[in-house]
């Protein structure tokens, strides 16, 4: 990885830069990995998840203050990590004055929240995975803003999505937490999907995804047709975010998460991240005319819909969510005016709500706490109870409302400012101040409002618990941040003014305005509308008091978030229901229309180039090339017209004849097998006819289990027309896709071998891969990482079957004993000389011994194979299978409690060794600072053995060994294991119902202890 | 020679297909068996005809005689994975049989 920071002037950064550069990843990336940490903690560990969290933050935050001095006057911390070089992308961490503002709030309130949640999460809540994901958060967020690229930013934002997604489902066991989650992830996430567009068109346009060079490079952007689709598209994703109306109403849904989330994420943090968004691309998009109008109208709408929702709500965190959307939206039509000093304001704004709205909610939080209800209806004189919550709120209130010696007074008033400068001239730029006062308006209102019914009036009567001041520590939180309003409130200049500097400089260069905060700017126009705002918000209030005061008054449908969540219902419900038209129009779950499309899908793509060559090249379509044939030799037709029969007649009785069809299919690959053996494939003939063994035995298994199907009348009554129609239309597919294959399959051996990459193996077999059998060496060698999946697949289908195979219940007609089994039974209940299981025993009696002997000899062969694999024909593959087929005809000569009596195979633990072994032989390489499946090879003189050719190839081979061996052993015996099943469970039910032949509890014994053999 | 390996192909190949058109599982079992046989030969048969050449670098072997190794570690893979299938396969089969207690591939006794 390569490690560099510039400034974005292009001067030479200093050392110090250069150090401080390299911590923003961390910054970044320590909360997940804490994260992670935090979420193995036991279920109660509320001290030990909340001390990590905390201690992550606060280091969060020393960081961020020890990186300030590096950001200060437009100067960029940059760190970049080439990740794709080829196709220019990078992991490129940046900090400028603005990211350091957001992530001094994203660290610092994280701080604050953590603390709070630590005592308002209940003791039964499973904290540590809370604490989890808010670190997971916060890691997300800090990347949003540490991001350097557009790619990387929109990574990060989609994290955030995911884990608001997380935590306002934290209480999943709550519906509203439920719905509330999925409807936050719906829209931001479609909101994520369009700003990805947006992205993209921007990195189209500029040929670079580097957020600097996308400020560098305005006037192309500004100069090309894409630019509008990409700021509608940015501009959505960043309203889906920061809930801009008409994308605002997942936010009040949201509010079902716990309260510490929503003062943390959905107020002071993510909702910001559009707003962060829109501020990074500011010095791009402003001045344009299509960001103008939409930002500042859908600024405006929102902010003045958000302020009058807010207004009728009586769930306290309604209003806090309405009055968060408000001032999203004054932030945003801040944005949207387009002037620095507009830029200004909405920076500084940006910053006071996050504290103001933070502690607002943390003392809702604290009121839901200590009283049970956050119902506006129901609360009332609480400053009785709780005096310091009461002030805290109070003040904090105050801010929101914009009331001077606080911080929300001196944005508010350069908003106000800037609705009176003249921007456009527009209808729209003159009725803004007019606007802005009522939005302001109402913001008052709902402050006064929220302060006046909770706090005072009469005693509440109904409250579910017992009101009292919440412990000291759940206070400190909101007691900091409402300080923090009071100091910028009172000493703005002094306490952030160098602070927004860095952050107005990031944003609007060196150029930026000078401004200097003030708490007292005279009897300006601004400081009139304000007293407008106040004056009419405190009278709009006692003019809707009896109606705001009604404690019987239901929720108004027409604020807004009942309509906006039923066309949301209606669009999702409509959705799935589309989804579910064209999926039942478009798709079956039916396999035989399934394969059949397949079929004739492939035979369609086959077919069109000689279609399409024979029509433009009149004639010249499949044809026949120049090789000369190789002479035909009649062992070798006879050898066909048996395979050809056999595939014929398998094709017919598979139906009905199950047993015949299956032999026949042998016979066919026997046939397959010989051509093998004829054409120069050794290797694939003995794979193919050792294979051929186990898959039979498999299947003739698996009949045992395969209720017969005989012809009845009701099958030879079903073939009516249509049958034999489906029939006919199905042999065609097969004749042409058939002949087809037959047609391109002589085409091309007709035709002269072109070079292919068969002599660069050929030539580097026994030099490279020091082995003489070609095949083996690219399976084991040139080729090993592809037989590593495989074995790998093999593996995998073996532990499934095994598994599908350990609840398995076979078909009601075929449980308990065959019908061979039940006539050998009445044979030997009717003789007088013979026992029940005598006829079973004594059958093939002779064979039986000389499959008993062959164990060792197939043994034998096996090692035999294994060991020529690297020079003749063999290997581990086929090995493995024959070492099975000895196991497997053990099973078969003696039966299978005979077997595991004296031998237990352990197949799973030779898949596990097979596969590691393979693996590990794979990793050796890296050791040799070689990559994966480098193979090593030598020879070694031995007295008495001689020359023995050693190579790590062969040690893979013998994990494919042993794996092969695993996975097939366990596959046949996890197969052939069902009928002890099925033979104890009968004999239990003997057992019950108390019949003669009770067996003996040894033998019982031996049963349970055999059934379970193949399980462990 | 030629003509005999592409007529087997194309045997195979149609008694495979036609078999995995069917609707009762066993049919499709034996389908796939008979169509990857066919698939094999037809990779086989892509490295050209070579009768007497088997890849193998003894000492004094002329490798421009061999057949082509790399059809035939294709179709080496092939077999295994084949056998994993239809391993993975039957005991799918078995399991629907038990559960739907028919052996129709969509687990109702319609259509033929």
């Amino acid at each position: 990885m390569e490690h560099r920071a510039r400034s974005p002037s292009g001067t030479r950064p200093t050392p110090t830069m250069t150090i401080a550069a390299t911590y923003l990843p961390v910054l970044a990336l320590l909360p997940f990995v804490v994260g992670m940490l935090v979420a193995f903690l036991p279920r109660h560990a509320r001290n030990a998840a909340a001390g990590l969290a905390g201690a992550t933050a606060l280091i969060g935050v020393l960081l961020t203050a020890l990186l300030y001095r590096g950001v200060t006057e437009g100067a960029v911390l940059r760190q970049t990590w080439s990740w794709l070089p080829d196709i220019g992308l990078e992991l490129t961490w940046r900090l400028d004055g603005l990211s350091w503002l957001f992530s001094l709030l994203v660290t610092g309130i994280g701080a604050l929240v953590v603390l709070y949640a630590r005592y308002y999460m209940a003791a039964e809540d499973p904290v540590p995975r809370f604490f989890s994901y808010l670190l997971s958060f916060m890691g997300s967020m800090l990347g949003l803003v540490l991001s350097g690229n557009l790619i990387q930013l929109l990574f990060f934002w989609e994290l955030t999505s995911l884990l608001s997604f997380l935590l306002i489902g934290y209480w999943h066991h709550n519906e509203n937490a439920r719905d509330g989650a999925r409807m936050a992830l719906t829209v931001t996430g479609l909101g994520g999907f369009l700003l990805l567009m947006g992205v993209l068109l921007v990195g189209h346009v500029v040929g670079s995804f580097d957020i600097d060079t996308v400020i560098a490079n305005r006037d192309v952007l500004m100069a090309s047709p894409l630019v509008t689709p990409a700021i509608i598209c940015l501009l959505i994703g960043a309203f889906a975010k920061s809930a801009q109306f008409p994308l605002h109403f997942w936010l009040p849904h949201a509010m079902a998460a716990p309260t510490p989330v929503s003062a943390y994420l959905h107020s002071a943090t993510m909702v910001k991240a559009g707003i962060y968004l829109m501020m990074r691309l500011w010095p791009v998009m402003a001045g344009n005319d299509t960001w103008y109008y939409v930002v500042s109208l859908a600024g405006l709408v929102t902010f003045l819909l958000g302020g009058i929702a807010a207004t009728f709500q009586y769930d306290l965190k309604g209003i806090l969510a309405y009055s968060t959307i408000s001032h999203l939206g004054l932030i945003t039509l801040l944005l949207g005016l387009s002037t620095p000093a507009a830029a200004v304001a909405a920076i500084f704004h940006t910053l006071n709500h996050a504290t103001f709205k933070a502690s607002l909610f943390m003392a809702a939080g604290v009121i839901d706490h200590e009283t049970g209800t956050r119902d506006i209806r129901r609360l009332s004189g609480l400053f009785r109870h709780m005096p310091y919550t009461g002030t805290l709120a109070i003040v904090a209130a105050g801010a929101m409302a914009g009331v001077p010696l606080l911080n929300g007074f001196i944005s508010k008033e350069m908003f106000l400012t800037e609705t009176l400068a003249f921007h456009t001239g527009s209808l729209l730029d003159r009725l803004l101040p007019l606007i802005a006062t009522l939005g302001s308006a109402f913001s008052v209102l709902y402050s006064v409002r929220f302060i006046h019914q909770v706090f005072f009036g009469p005693e509440a009567t109904d409250l579910p618990r017992k009101p009292h001041e919440p412990v000291g520590w759940m206070r400190l939180p909101i007691e900091l941040l409402v300080f923090i309003c009071l100091v910028v409130g009172i000493v703005p200049n002094l306490s952030v003014g160098p602070l927004l500097r860095s952050a107005v400089v990031a944003v609007l260069g060196p150029e930026a305005p000078r401004f200097h905060l003030e708490l007292w700017h005279g009897f300006t126009p601004a400081f009139m509308l304000s007293l407008v705002a106040m004056a009419l918000g405190a009278s709009l209030y006692f003019a809707l008091y009896r109606r705001l005061a009604n404690r019987e008054a239901r929720e108004r449908p027409w604020a807004g978030r009942a309509r906006a969540r039923r066309i949301f219902d209606g669009a999702m419900t409509g959705l799935f229901a589309g989804a579910g038209f064209i999926t039942r129009l478009a798709g079956t779950v039916r396999l035989q229309p399934q394969l059949f499309l397949i079929v004739l899908a492939a035979v369609v793509a086959g077919a069109a180039p000689f279609v399409y060559h024979a029509v433009t090249q009149a004639g010249a379509g499949l044809t026949l090339g120049t090789r000369p044939l190789t002479p035909v030799s009649l062992p070798f037709v006879v050898v066909w017209a048996f395979g050809i029969a056999s595939a014929t007649g398998a094709a017919i009785l598979a139906k009905f004849h199950r047993l015949a069809a299956l032999i026949l299919t042998g016979g066919a690959g026997l046939a397959v097998c010989l051509t093998f053996v004829w054409l120069s494939a050794p290797d694939l003939a003995v794979t193919q006819l050792l294979v051929e063994i186990v898959t039979t035995v498999l299947l003739l298994l698996g009949l045992r289990w395969l209720p017969a199907r005989v012809a009845t009348k009701e099958d030879r009554e079903r073939a009516r027309a249509l049958v034999v129609a489906r029939r006919g239309r199905d042999l065609v597919l097969a004749l042409i896709a058939g002949g087809g294959m037959a047609a391109l399959a002589l085409a091309a051996m007709t035709r002269p071998r072109v070079g292919g990459i068969a002599g660069f193996f050929n030539a580097n077999a026994l030099e490279g891969g020091g082995g003489r059998n070609v095949v083996n060496v690219i399976l084991v060698d040139f080729r090993g990482f592809d037989t590593m999946g495989e074995i790998t697949v093999l593996a995998i289908v073996a532990l499934t079957v095994f598994a599908l195979l350990r609840r398995f219940r076979p078909a009601r007609e075929v449980v308990g004993s065959t019908r061979q089994q039940r006539r050998q039974d009445a044979y030997d209940e009717a003789r007088s000389d013979r026992e029940v299981g005598d006829t079973a025993r004594d059958y093939l009696f002779v064979p039986r011994i000389v499959m008993h002997l062959l164990f060792p000899v197939i043994t034998l062969f096996a090692i035999h194979l294994f060991l020529r694999g690297h020079n003749e024909p063999g290997g581990g593959f086929a090995a493995g299978v024959a070492m099975a087929i000895a196991f497997i005809i053990q099973y078969m000569a003696r039966g299978t409690r005979w077997v595991e009596e004296r031998l237990r195979v352990l197949p799973l633990i030779w898949i596990g060794t097979g596969l590691l072994v393979a693996a590990l032989t794979g990793i050796g390489a890296w050791f040799f600072g070689r990559p994966f499946l480098t193979s090593a090879h030598g020879h070694l003189h031995l007295p008495v053995i001689g020359e023995v050719s050693l190579a790590s190839a062969s040690l893979f081979d013998l994990g494919v060994f042993a794996l092969v061996i695993g996975a097939t052993v366990l596959m046949l015996i996890a197969l052939a294991h069902q009928s002890i099943r099925s033979a104890r469970a009968s004999l239990s039910t003997q057992e019950l119902e108390g019949a003669t032949s009770a067996p003996s509890p040894a033998a019982a014994e031996t049963a349970v202890k055999l059934g379970e053999a193949g399980g462990d | 020679m030629e003509i005999v390996v592409a007529i087997g192909i194309g045997v195979l190949a149609t008694t495979g297909v036609y078999l995995i058109l069917r609707p009762r599982t066993f049919q499709v079992i034996i389908g796939l068996s008979l169509l990857t046989y066919a698939v094999n030969l037809f990779i086989l048969a892509m490295g050209r005809l070579v009768v007497d050449g088997a890849p193998l670098l003894a000492e004094g072997a002329d490798p421009s005689t061999f057949a082509d190794p790399v059809p035939q570690s294709l179709v080496l893979t092939s077999i295994v994975i084949s056998f994993s299938m239809t391993a993975l396969f039957l005991v799918v089969l078995l399991a629907a049989r038990g559960i739907t207690g028919t052996d129709h591939v969509d687990g109702d006794g319609m259509s033929a």
